[in-house]
């Protein structure tokens, strides 16, 4: 028998938050190069999964591979230097820095205190910021502080700071949340760029925006996974329509 | 190269200004104006200037807020205390005066020989060697605020929780220190201090040169927190006080970013508290409990906590108008200040630095477009190297 490689694999991943099961015995692979959507109403766990794999909540059960690498323990930094990143479902940026600034700090150099201190502003770096921001569509604003940013900028600048680590796995929690029509097209096009060569797991409840980007959907309910597979699939399974996309 | 010196140490062209105005006051205009006892006054005020330098780099920038700087503030100057105690004794134990003649074990601090001490206790000893008190003195806090800082920090303890934690060491450190009184001098402190080295520091002219090298080490510790504040650290820190959970997931182990900061912050009050003894010629309990402790956060908030320059002015403007208040109104200074610093926090959270950078600016514009004639010229974006 042989066992198809997958780069993230969740095996019977439990979290009790006082007795409530928030993720009940999921079990989840994502191969390499794939972008998998989580969809499920309100309180389904959907950003507890999340929190577990990038080290924000502790399993009490089950475990996390990502590259054959054991992350349920980890310390979160080392997840991170393992390739995972997460973007948060309110923008995390830093208002005080500018745009550049934001990015320089997300470079995966002098992450110690003493790196830090005696981190150099290279050119490669610079270079690399630029390209990023480029990505982004932020190029023009790299001046700019992150608090006077739109709120769309603000999911873009976040992503920015992820790729600039060259992950391997993207967490993105609800990237296009607040965004225009015009902002979500363009979001929808760049994670289908940066996902090239990497794997992804998106939070997303815009079904248009999901089967613009999407893989492979899962669909979680209470905790527990109700239906996984491509977009047609999961539209018409009469348990999804009930819970979920009837509403 | 220069240019990139010019502005990781003098912060540009305005804050290599800033600071030149800083130097001009410190090592001119206030030797020139004031007499021998004031000068020695504003000495002991700026070294607490260095507690309010560091409450910049770890609150200002890094969101730490200590209440209790005045345990790392004690320590450095408790450490250099010890020194200049022993050398005291010794002094002592070579005359024969009546002192001498009191005394019951001849050599040892006084307050040990008050207290049945008859020998050295064993942490004493290495207060006999300069060069090792010199490295105590940063060594010793140093040691602690990692302590203190790696068990809050990585049990994710912050905001007020730590503040509380830290004024409660502080006021630990204030009853070890009174209790103790054949090993600290109790409740008196460690007094009568008399030379360094064989340099007595009593006199006017000693008090002097120790002012400058107080004003000197106050322009150095602002030097250094520049250095600091402009590199990728300095950055760091702003990142975590305002969204730490970013930092963390962005690969940084943010308690040892945190712990530095809050051991850097130590370490510059330590030496600070090495200036006073040297200023006023001894060292006690009293000054290193909550209330200095809080004087110091004052200082900082008053001078307006991102500005390193700002700090210095703080603790000068604070500590003179606390000195002049109590002269002349000594039931009134408690309202004042309270007032002051409601003022400080509801009306200009930048505080004095605040006035200058709002006003400067403005000034500035002015200036260009009566000289150049070409509205819009003075504000030029283009990307920083």
């Amino acid at each position: 028998m042989i066992y198809p490689h997958y780069a993230l694999e969740l095996e019977e991943l439990t979290v009790s938050f006082d007795g409530i099961k928030a993720v009940n015995g999921v079990t989840l692979y994502v191969a390499k190069d794939e972008l998998r959507v989580v969809i499920g109403p309100n309180g389904a766990g959907k950003t507890t999964l999340l929190d577990l794999i990038c080290g924000r909540t502790r399993a009490t059960e089950g475990k996390i591979t990502f590259m054959d690498k054991d992350l349920t323990r980890m310390p979160e930094q080392k997840i991170v230097q393992a390739g995972v990143v997460r973007k948060f479902q309110t923008p995390s940026i830093y208002p005080k820095l500018t745009v550049f600034e934001n990015l320089e700090l997300s470079f995966p150099r002098g992450r110690t205190a003493i790196g830090a201190i005696f981190f150099r502003r290279s050119s490669d770096v610079v270079d690399r910021i630029h390209a990023v921001a480029k990505e982004v569509y932020l190029e023009a604003l790299l001046q700019t502080e992150g608090e006077r940013l739109s709120h769309g900028q603000k999911q873009w600048l976040e992503i920015g700071m992820l790729l600039i680590a060259e992950p391997q796995l993207l967490l993105l929690d609800e990237p296009v949340a607040g965004m225009s029509v015009r902002e979500r097209e363009q979001t929808a096009e760049l994670l289908r760029r940066i996902c090239q060569g990497r794997s992804a797991v998106v939070i997303e409840h815009d079904m248009k925006f999901v089967r613009r980007i999407a893989d492979k959907v899962t669909v979680m309910h209470q905790g527990r996974i109700l239906a996984e597979g491509d977009m047609d699939t999961i539209e018409n399974d009469p348990k999804v329509i009930e819970v979920y996309l009837g509403h | 190269m220069n240019q990139s010196i010019l502005s990781t140490l003098f912060g540009g062209r305005s804050g290599a200004w800033g600071l030149a105005i800083l130097a001009l006051i410190l090592l001119v205009a206030i030797p020139l104006s004031l007499d021998a006892f004031r000068l020695n006054l504003m000495g002991k005020y700026l070294s607490m200037a260095f507690v309010a330098i560091g409450l910049v780099i770890c609150w200002g920038h890094g969101g730490i807020l200590s209440l209790g700087q005045g345990l790392f503030w004690g320590l450095g100057g408790y450490c250099l205390a010890a020194f200049l105690k022993l050398e005291a004794a010794r002094s002592i134990a070579s005359e024969a005066s009546d002192q001498n003649k009191a005394l019951s074990t001849v050599g040892l601090p006084d307050f040990m020989d008050w207290n049945q001490i008859t020998e050295l206790p064993w942490f004493w000893y290495a207060f006999k060697s300069f060069p090792l008190t010199m490295l105590l003195i940063f060594v010793v806090p140093t040691i602690i605020a990692y302590i203190v800082g790696a068990a809050m920090f990585k049990r994710r303890v912050g905001g007020v929780y730590f503040a509380i934690i830290t004024q409660a060491l502080c006021w630990t450190m204030e009853i070890l220190f009174v209790t103790r009184q054949g090993w600290t001098g109790g409740i008196n402190g460690i007094t009568d201090l008399r030379t360094l080295l064989g340099w007595d520091i009593r006199s006017s002219g000693a008090q002097t040169t120790i002012y400058f090298m107080t004003a000197s080490g106050v322009l150095l510790a602002v030097l250094l927190g520049r250095w600091l504040l402009s590199s990728k650290f300095g950055r760091l820190l702003v990142a975590v006080r305002d969204m730490e959970d970013r930092v963390r997931f962005s690969g940084y182990d943010v308690a040892n970013l945190k712990t530095t900061a809050f051991c850097m912050a130590a370490v510059l009050s330590a030496l600070g508290g090495a200036f006073f003894v040297l200023n006023v010629g001894f060292m006690s309990p009293k000054l290193v409990t909550i209330e200095p402790s809080i004087y110091m956060v004052i200082f900082c908030a008053v001078g307006g906590r991102m500005s390193l320059l700002g700090a210095v002015y703080g603790t000068l403007a604070v500590s003179l108008g606390r000195t002049y208040f109590s002269e002349q109104f000594p039931g009134l200074w408690y309202f004042l200040m309270g007032t002051i610093f409601i003022l400080v926090t509801m009306l200009f959270p930048d505080g004095l630095a605040g006035i200058p950078n709002r006003l400067a600016p403005a000034l500035w514009r002015r200036i260009k477009s009566k000289w150049a004639r070409e509205p819009g010229s003075a504000v030029t974006g283009g990307a920083k190297p």
